[in-house]
Parts: structure tokens; sequence; C-alpha cells
């Protein structure tokens, strides 16, 4: 069990921040999230997205209280708010906080489930952007093996 | 060469269950190898599924997703027939296109 030293973690930052600079470059992937995935904190991370987001109890966000292997983490979202148009997923304490995002046209439900790996205990984050406004909700998922490499 | 997406798709009561399972190592850029060599960092960036032409789920993903993906989403409106594809590009140029025509 090793956790993410902190040169490793500014070594991938530095990795994902050029990759973001070269992904805005490119005619294909110019978003806004495309530079939030290189944030190093969950404000940093809402600033890029310009995301002011209200926590919402219409947002249902599923994933274990313990997970015992951070490699492999079941997140799931509902959003049961009308017209969601995205959903982001954060790990708040992993390097880079923003992990997934999706983006949902019409048609498409409110709902996505996923793995991803987290470093240690941190609490999830789910950003819900519906019908132009944001909002969000949040859980804390406790980590016994730390999924980050090592 | 890369593995096959897999594709399961099941319409009840008009929306319909889409679940994938990609194959990918998801590679961090932290971890090491048997002989004590980082592994260079490779992960899917972007990944896009289609209905008959029409996006239906476009997503962006970092390092901190699992290895061999896995994704859920619910569509509406699907028929049989209709023709589902999922294409994912990973940091490596390196990409995968599968189809499932829904039952």
């Amino acid at each position: 069990m090793k956790p993410c030293s902190r040169r490793q973690a500014l070594t991938t930052g530095s990795l994902l921040s050029a990759l973001a600079a070269i992904g805005l470059l490119l005619p294909t992937g110019a978003r806004a999230a495309d530079g939030a995935f290189a944030a190093k904190t969950v404000d940093d991370a809402l600033k890029l997205l310009d995301a002011q987001p209200a926590a919402s109890s219409d947002i249902t966000l599923s994933a274990p209280d313990i997970a015992e292997n951070g490699a492999v983490v079941q997140v799931g979202v509902q959003s049961r708010l009308p017209k969601t148009q995205e959903i982001h997923i954060l790990v708040e304490k992993n390097a880079n906080p923003l992990t997934a995002s999706y983006t949902l046209p019409e048609g498409t439900d409110g709902f996505v489930q996923m793995r991803v790996k987290m470093g240690q205990t941190s609490p999830l984050w789910v950003l819900v952007k519906a019908d132009g406004r944001w909002y969000s909700a949040s859980k804390e998922t406790k980590v016994t093996l730390g999924g980050c490499g090592g | 060469m890369s593995t096959p997406t897999r594709m399961r798709a099941i319409t009840k009561d008009g929306v319909t269950d889409i679940r994938l399972l990609m194959t990918h190592p998801m590679d961090s850029g932290l971890r090491k190898d048997a002989s004590g060599q980082l592994v260079p960092q490779r992960y899917i960036t972007d990944v896009k599924a289609t209905l008959n032409g029409r996006t239906v789920l476009a997503a962006k993903w970092s390092v901190a997703v699992s290895q061999d993906p896995f994704l859920w989403f619910r569509v509406r409106g699907a028929k049989a027939g209709d023709k589902l594809s999922v294409e994912w590009h990973d940091s490596t140029g390196d990409s995968r296109s599968d189809d499932l025509v829904l039952a």
C-alpha cells in the first residue's frame, strides 16, 4: 500500500496539463472540460468548468462506504433533474480530481455508472448541469488499499 | 491490437440499458512493471456512443478511470434493428470502434 507521493502527483499533473494544452489546440477536443482535467483541486476544476453548483437532493450518488480496493470503485449517478445535460465525476483527493465528464443529449437519461480509481479515502463529488444550471452531490468513500499505482 | 468492446443493450418499457466493457490498461504512469520500470501513461481520453449515427453519449476521461473501463447508461426511444456504435480514443492515439445491432 503506497499512497501517491507529492512528486508523482506533480509529475502526473504537469503531464496532464501538457496533454490538456495539446487538446485545447485541437479542433476536436475544444471544450471547457479539457482544461478542468488538469485542475489539482475540486475548486479549481469548478472554476475551469465555470460551475457554481447548488447542492441538490435530486441527484443520487451511489458509491461504497468502504472500498477495499481503490483501483476499482463502482460509482453510479442518477439525476432526476429535468434536462440533465452533463454529468461530471470528481475524486477530491486524487492528484487531478476530475475523473469523467459526460455529455448527455436529449433522449439519454441522467444516469451513468462506471468504475474509478481512488488513491486514498476521499469524498466523491458529482456535478450535474441541468437546463443550464449546476447542481452537486457528494459522498465519502473510505479506501483500504489505494489504486494509484506503486 | 486492441480487443473488441463488449456491448450489451436491453430494452424494457422504452428504456434501453446499455452496458459497455472496454479492454484497456488505463495506465496511470505511476505503476511499475516486474523489472521496476515505470509503465508509461496510457489511458482512454474520449468515448462516443452513437445510435444510428446520432450521438447518445460523449465522455471525456482521465487516468483515474479503472482498468478495462465499464460504462452503463440509458437511452430512450431505441428500437430493435438500431445500430449502436461505440468509439474510443486513447492518449497514445490508439482508437477502436465497435457496433451492435439492437435486438
